[in-house]
């Protein structure tokens, strides 16, 4: 029911809260507290080993899969805690989806790919599922490319198809989040481009996060965007302003180029 | 966290049982498979503990139907062929594998002979024991240590071969580079630096191959046969562990029983010592 | 090399030692492959011989030797059909009871096992896998042949041998020994064997691809089903051959408690031979003439078999091998 809404007033859709990681001894991670605002793209940027990928992924809790990784805190997920060991991971992983840096199509048809994770929790039949892969496709600016030829591998596609395939296998189970870690970093410029594109349109029915160690994607996709360094957040705002008016000396002399 | 309203619930409950099924499943044989290994080896040791004292190590073997007696023949016998057969293959497996992995790269004799070899090293042995029973023993005219040992070394080269280049193949590019960047000659770098980069892996083939043939039982059948006294002559029949296990275990006599039990056991220990040194030695992928 | 200066001495002996090496790299190298081919060789050889050694039997009884089921030593009339028989279907008995189980050991040792066990546990099934095939013999006559003869055939018979037509697989006197003990035996030998080489080959697989289908949610199981498994499917299928080619060749686990008959009966309870049994129990007594060449032509057909499966299995493990590289 909508009555009078602020115009400026967007949820959290993620809450991070005095987040620690650690890798056995060494701690990746250090007391990050960050909102991810619905419907935004938000980026992670910083140098090699500032724990961005390590950030991306507590969001949907991939470092469970490797014992002697471990977080500490609180990642409030439309209000639940998903860091509660109570957690259903298979069930968190349906609301958060991943795309990875090298593109990773299953070994199977490049249908079966889409419907994969459809099967997983939708008892659709065949004309839907027809429908909610051509939509996945579409949506993922992919599907005139390969309408015709659904039936071939997955493996088959060239790589910037491939990873926007991902991408479509992540968008068909409709999660709510859409974790990328650097998803262009194996793709050409042109590849990349069409990814970047795709990113834009996601916005507007999914909140996107991204990890990028291009500064220049940063700034062309993002409308938040966290910069981090040695495992600590060190500045978080939207784009326009950490990229013109950074308030720690840190961000200002990465952007610059002074370093990393 | 509350399931979406388009997901289909029964769907995520049949799933997570599967799932749980799976993993049970996947623990169960991991259960069996150490049950196995463990009523396997307490039976050896129940069994062949009894039979250990300090007469076997003394003693040959009996005669049928007297009393006691030892392994003693056997267990010289057994060090003998299979010393003299480490002797051999090692040398023969490790110019192989230098071979195969310095000079190897670009020929199609290579491939060839890499294929085979592996092939080889699962082949039936008592096949092994019947082509060395025909141009060996045939020829002779008599059984003897030295058949045996060479229908051993058959079957050791394939061994030491695969684990000899496996472990030079591990020995990086840039240490050779930096090799031929001296001015030596690509002999001398192989023998010399490869070799000496790999001598833990080398050191574990031989152990493997080591512990393979301990174990062997076929080739030894139609070769070096038995032996009921002690003789230390390579040239004649002579007596091996395998075999007088095996004659021994189906034999009617108890002492015979007792005595192959004792022999069992100490083959396994060998086997098994042999193989975990390895292990300990260099800690990589091995092939047997 | 004139780029300093050298007297005519030094530079006459630096190409002394140059043509040394030279000479002495050729010679290393050309020894090294004369070792390289030994192998070869020998492979030649067993087959060669083997074949010369048959002759007499292969000249006597043809082709038809192969599909005879005959084993008259008085009369000097054999076919191999008995043993043949005896050697395809333990192995295959072997390989349908190990196949499942080695499976269930290497998803264990790749996804459910907990880290700190996992490489105790590795060592352990290849540490049984090490184990002499003379042992397994031993404890498959003195210690499984009677539980087998005392509950286990008693249970099999009266449960899967009622239903209606499998009831002729399961007839005859319970005495612990024969082609299925022989083929449980196996299965025992061969099951580490197979379980190592799954295990290698599901390790191919790419972290990342995992992580990808457990990004979408999937239950370990089903990573396994629908990733690991389709991916490694031409290792997992050529481990298995090896495995087979293993158990088709196997002596002393399968003379124990086979029973050494020359009989071939439907009855899976029912003593028989295998060509490695065979072998074992005959060779040392064959007089000169069919016994002995008969027996040749059962090694020759032993290996010609092993030597095809094995042959397949190889190829399939080296186009696996290949994926790795492909995707590291």
């Amino acid at each position: 029911m909508n009555t009078t809404t602020p115009a400026t007033e967007v949820q959290n859709v993620l809450e991070i809260r005095n987040l620690n990681f650690y890798y056995g001894a060494f701690q990746g991670l250090k007391n990050v507290n960050l909102d991810i605002k619905a419907n935004t793209v938000t980026a992670f940027i910083g140098p090699s080993g500032c724990g961005k990928s390590t950030l991306l992924r507590t969001l949907n809790r991939m470092y469970d899969l490797y014992p002697g990784q471990r977080a500490e805190g609180e990642i409030n997920f439309n209000g639940e805690n998903i860091l509660n060991p109570k957690q259903d991971l298979n069930l968190l992983r349906s609301r958060i989806g991943m795309v990875f840096q090298k593109p990773t199509p299953f070994p199977m048809s490049i249908y079966d790919n889409i419907a994969f994770g459809v099967r997983l929790y939708e008892n659709l039949s065949s004309s839907d599922m027809d429908d909610r892969v051509e939509w996945a496709l579409q949506k993922a600016a992919i599907w005139n490319e390969v309408k015709s030829k659904l039936n071939q591998s997955g493996l088959s596609l060239s790589g910037g198809q491939q990873q926007r395939l991902c991408i479509a296998r992540g968008i068909a189970v409709k999660p709510s989040v859409l974790l990328l870690d650097e998803p262009t970093s194996a793709l050409d410029p042109i590849s990349t481009g069409k990814v970047e594109e795709l990113v834009h349109t996601l916005k507007s029915e999914y909140t996107v996060v991204i990890v990028t160690h291009n500064m220049q994607q940063a700034a062309r996709v993002s409308d938040f965007t966290a910069y981090m360094y040695l495992g600590e957040l060190i500045e978080y705002g939207q784009t326009e302003a950490i990229f013109m008016k950074p308030t720690r000396q840190e961000t200002e002399d990465y952007i610059t180029g002074r370093f990393g | 966290m509350s399931t979406p309203s388009h997901f289909d619930a029964g769907i995520y409950r049949s799933r997570k049982i599967k799932g749980n099924i799976g993993i049970v499943l996947s623990m169960v044989a991991m259960v069996i498979g150490l049950v196995f290994l463990l009523w396997i080896l307490s039976i050896l040791m129940f069994k062949g503990f009894s039979a250990l004292n300090w007469g076997m190590f003394t003693q040959s073997t009996p005669a049928p139907g007297s009393e006691g007696g030892g392994l003693l023949n056997a267990i010289v016998g057994s060090l003998m062929i299979v010393g003299i057969c480490t002797l051999i293959s090692t040398p023969i497996g490790v110019m192989a594998a230098i071979y195969l992995s310095e000079y190897g790269d670009r020929s199609k004799f290579a491939a060839v002979t890499r294929f085979v070899n592996d092939i080889m090293l699962s082949a039936p042995s008592i096949v092994v024991g019947l082509f060395i029973y025909a141009i060996v023993v045939v020829n002779a005219k008599h059984f003897s240590g030295w058949a045996g040992t060479l229908a051993l070394a058959l079957i050791a080269i394939p061994v030491v071969v695969r684990n000899t280049e496996n472990m030079l193949k591990l020995v990086p590019v840039s240490l050779r580079e930096a090799a031929f960047a001296l001015g030596a000659p690509k002999w001398k770098v192989s023998t010399t630096v490869v070799l000496k980069a790999a001598r833990s892996g080398v050191m574990t083939g031989l152990l493997l191959s080591l512990a393979r043939v301990s174990g062997e039982t076929a080739p030894l059948l139609f070769t070096a046969l038995n032996n009921q006294f002690y003789s230390t002559n390579m040239n004649a029949p002579m007596a091996n562990l395998p075999v007088v296990i095996y004659q021994f275990a189906m034999s009617p006599y108890e002492n015979w029983v007792n005595l192959a039990w004792g022999g069992a056991l100490l083959i396994t220990l060998t086997v098994l010592g042999l193989n975990i040194l390895a292990r300990v030695v260099f800690k990589e992928k091995v092939a047997v | 090399m004139a780029t300093f200066d050298q007297t005519d001495a030094l530079a006459s002996h630096r190409q002394k030692v140059i043509r040394t090496q030279r000479i002495q790299d050729f010679v290393f190298e050309k020894t090294s492959m004369v070792f390289a081919m030994t192998t070869l060789v020998v492979l030649l050889g067993i087959i060669g011989s083997l074949v010369v050694s048959a002759w007499p039997a292969l000249v006597e009884f043809g082709f038809p030797f192969f599909y005879t089921i005959e084993w008259d030593i008085i009369n000097s009339k054999f076919g191999g059909l008995i043993a043949i028989f005896g050697t395809v279907v333990t192995a295959s008995i072997a390989i349908v009871i190990a196949l499942p189980l080695s499976f269930g050991i290497a998803v264990f040792l790749t996804e459910t096992c907990p880290m700190p066990l996992r490489r105790p546990l590795g060592t352990a099934i290849e540490l049984l896998a090490a184990v002499p095939s003379i042992i397994y013999g031993m404890f498959g006559l003195f210690v499984f042949a009677p539980l087998f003869a005392e509950y286990i055939q008693p249970a099999i018979a009266g449960s899967v041998g009622q239903i209606p037509g499998l009831g002729f697989l399961f007839t005859g006197a319970f005495n612990g020994i024969g082609i299925l003990a022989a083929g449980l035996i196996l299965a025992m030998m061969i099951l580490p064997f197979i379980a190592s080489v799954m295990r290698d080959v599901f390790e191919i697989v790419p972290p990342i691809l995992k992580e990808s289908a457990y990004g979408l949610g999937c239950t370990t199981w089903e990573v396994v089903t629908n990733i690991v498994l389709p991916y490694t499917k031409t290792g997992v299928v050529g481990g298995v051959m090896l495995g087979l080619g293993r158990a088709l060749g196997e002596t002393m686990a399968v003379t124990f408690v086979i029973g050494n008959a020359h009989k071939l009966s439907p009855s899976l309870f029912s003593p028989g031979n295998s060509i490695a049994s065979t072998l074992a129990n005959e060779f040392g007594e064959a007089e000169p003439g069919l016994h002995y060449s008969s027996l040749f032509a059962l090694g020759l057909a032993l290996f010609v078999i092993t030597l095809i499966v094995l042959t397949l299995a190889k190829w399939m493990l080296l186009r696996a091998e290949a994926k790795k590289g492909m995707n590291s």
